[in-house]
């Protein structure tokens, strides 16, 4: 097999670099179709290295507040899996190499047609799914035809996932692997720096995949903690809050590309101090 | 309809299915503790010692058996069937809700869990929930939407009574399916001390199946009460469906006994053509909600529709798993009462009868009033008389108040 995905291409190239990705999460239509395009085409100069984009869900239950209310905004605002699809295929017009995630539940997928939706994705240039409402039980749903269209399945693993538990999450596992940084709702608590590297080090004992964690990181200095030592750093609310509390359209793609570009600066320096220590 | 295929009480299978209903469609956080609770379950199932305690508090705390009654009055004001009455409405608390909390919570206990929430829509699981968490002395928490606490103050002030915190849902439409929402994200935050009693045969399995042997006591005392008294098992069972648990622990031990018809009614709201209510198996479509595939309210894009119901109880956007399974494979006829026809039910229940039924309760009978005029007197009709209709004081008067000279709440 000489394809490569996006998704390897990415790391492959930060690991050159050594640094970590910088993701970003943002809800596809929040708060309105064309700035959620406006704020999705500037993610890659902002200093994104990977996208994460919701497909908004009347009820997401794996979510805090921040994205609950970026989903409502969408759907009030016509959002549908069609157009979300589609603003992949734009943003694909302009950039082929940024990897692209959706991520979202599974509801809208199965009312779409599974085998439609990963036929549409792949042709808008989906690189990978995170579907939050599919555990390893339900691999046959998404997961396996999702392989066939040549589309990553990435599955989450969370402080609860024990050892015993972890060959099956980690079994149909492709992309990278997203460490889910505490028990609880995306928003939430800050995770526990030590514990965390530790279960970043456990993890990594059982995958080659990258490792992203998530849940719970606002910060530059956050960030740049938990890059040293994961593949990955994604941040979701703090960027959903930016439009949530800005007035207008014009404020809320500056602040979130503000934000971005902060975050961005500080995971591309995390790892220099370490490496000086080494010498 | 008269040929079930393959009717099996042996479901869900090993990975919580129905045929395709049902299953485990939750977040991995949850994962490991729903696969350590279904190995609870199983052995709890098989525990004589479980049993033992769970035959103690449904005899002595919440009164079981509930009475079979033969409702005579109601019988000649329809003219037809004669209509037998199970009284789960005398429970402990007055409704069938109780006998879920009483299994659930002793599996709480025996997990070693320190916390109880659940979700409400009435109040009637949110009050049995409560109850449980008062006599275990577990802290408890419950969820409860802020349409659904204006329409229903008394079970509020009665969780408060009873030490619980009610938390108001405002999140989505503030009913039913948001306090699930909001119940799931906080068992997903406090995965290690906390038990989520869910009130209905819904969610993610062992849920379904567990909610509905701990009801399916409802339809086992029917069984042996009718044998006692007729010599012979019902002809027809009539329940209301929201979630569809006192509906389906009527029905489930039945399920074998071909000639037993059963009807499951839906709230109809304003109609179903209307698009404002709550029938989710005869106006809605499958998808995946809270842990399970089944009927649900929703759009072509699969964004879930809020329900209507002048029912707070049964007006919820899906419908248990199993509910699902039984209407595809035409084992369980599922009709729908409107809000209307449920109000006219309560009336000539509460004026024949001398009982007071809840509103959800009203909605089954209101089938009964459709049905039994144009059967004969020999057939015997079971209607589950799932909760009492104190709680429903406000609403009923809202809408009916007028006429009784009530000044309109």
């Amino acid at each position: 097999m000489t394809h490569t995905s996006r998704l390897e291409n990415c790391f492959a190239a930060l690991k050159q670099q050594n640094r970590p990705a910088l993701v970003s999460y943002l809800t596809a239509g929040d708060p309105d179709a064309e700035t959620s395009r406006r704020l999705l085409h500037g993610l890659p100069k902002a200093g994104v290295d990977i996208i994460e984009l919701g497909m908004p869900f009347s009820d997401p239950m794996a979510d805090g507040p921040a994205i609950q209310k970026a989903a409502l905004r969408a759907l009030n605002n016509g959002q549908t899996q069609a157009k979300t699809l589609e603003m992949v295929r734009r943003f694909r017009t302009e950039d082929s190499t940024t990897p692209i995630v959706l991520m979202g539940y599974y509801n809208p997928i199965y009312c779409y047609g599974v085998e439609r939706f990963l036929t549409d994705a792949a042709k808008a240039g989906v690189d990978g799914l995170i579907v939050v409402d599919l555990p390893p039980e339900h691999d046959e749903e998404l997961c396996q035809p999702a392989a066939q269209h040549g589309i990553d399945f990435i599955r989450l693993a969370t402080p609860t996932t024990d050892a015993k538990r972890l060959p099956k999450v980690l079994a149909n596992a492709s992309g990278f692997i997203y460490y889910v940084s505490v028990a609880g709702v995306t928003g939430g608590s800050a995770p526990t720096p030590e514990r965390l590297e530790g279960a970043v080090a456990g993890l990594r004992k059982h995958t080659e995949l990258p490792i992203a964690v998530g849940f719970g990181i606002r910060t530059a200095e956050q960030a740049a903690a938990i890059g040293r030592y994961s593949d990955a750093v994604v941040v979701g609310s703090a960027l959903v809050d930016c439009i949530e509390n800005a007035n207008t359209p014009d404020e809320a793609v500056e602040r979130v590309h503000g934000l971005v570009s902060e975050l961005a600066e500080s995971v591309r320096a995390c790892r220099e101090v370490s490496e000086e220590h080494q010498f | 309809m008269n040929q079930p295929v393959d009717v099996s009480k042996s479901l869900p299978d090993a990975n919580g299915l129905f045929g395709s209903f049902g299953g485990r469609f939750v977040a991995e956080t949850l994962m490991p503790l729903i696969l350590e609770l279904q190995d609870e379950y199983t052995t709890a199932k098989n525990d004589p010692e479980f049993q033992r305690q769970l035959a103690y508090f449904q005899g002595d705390y919440v009164g079981r058996p509930s009475p079979l009654y033969f409702a005579e009055r109601l019988t000649e004001h329809f003219g037809g069937a004669s209509i037998y009455l199970k009284r789960e409405e005398l429970n402990h608390t007055g409704a069938h809700k109780i006998n879920n909390c009483i299994g659930q919570v002793l599996l709480a206990k025996q997990m070693g869990k320190k916390r109880i929430i659940a979700e409400t829509g009435a109040g009637m699981h949110g009050v049995a929930t409560a109850t449980v968490a008062a006599r275990f002395g577990l802290p408890c928490v419950i969820y409860m939407g802020a349409t659904d606490i204006e329409r229903q103050q008394p079970n509020v002030f009665r969780m408060k009574l009873l030490g619980a915190e009610v938390i108001p849902v405002t999140s989505g439409t503030g009913t039913l399916k948001d306090a699930m929402n909001e119940a799931l994200r906080d068992w997903v935050t406090n995965v290690d001390d906390t038990f989520y009693i869910i009130g209905t045969v819904a969610g993610p399995h062992p849920y379904p199946a567990m909610v509905r042997d701990f009801q399916a006591v409802i339809g086992h005392e029917t069984r042996a009460q009718m044998l006692e008294k007729k010599g012979r098992l019902p002809d027809s069972l009539v329940a209301c469906i929201g979630g569809g648990s006192n509906a389906l622990g009527l029905f489930h031990p039945f399920l074998d006994d071909l000639d037993v018809k059963m009807i499951g009614v839906e709230a109809g709201g304003k109609g179903v053509k209307s698009g404002l209510h709550a029938a989710s198996l005869n106006g809605g479509t499958p998808g995946v909600l809270h842990g399970n595939r089944t009927y649900l309210l929703q759009n072509e894009d699969g964004q879930i529709i809020d329900a209507h119901s002048i029912s707070a109880g049964l007006d919820y956007p899906g419908i248990g798993p199993e509910h699902a399974w039984l209407h595809e494979q035409g084992r369980v006829e599922y009709v729908s009462a409107t809000d209307d026809e449920a109000l006219e039910a309560f009336q000539i229940c509460c004026q024949q009868e001398g009982i007071i039924p809840a509103l959800e309760t009203a909605h089954a009978l209101a089938e009964v009033a459709k049905r039994a005029p144009n059967l004969p007197r020999e057939h015997l009709m079971v209607v589950n008389l799932s909760g009492r209709g104190d709680k429903d004081m406000m609403s009923v008067a809202h809408h009916l108040g007028e006429k009784f000279g009530v000044k309109q709440l």
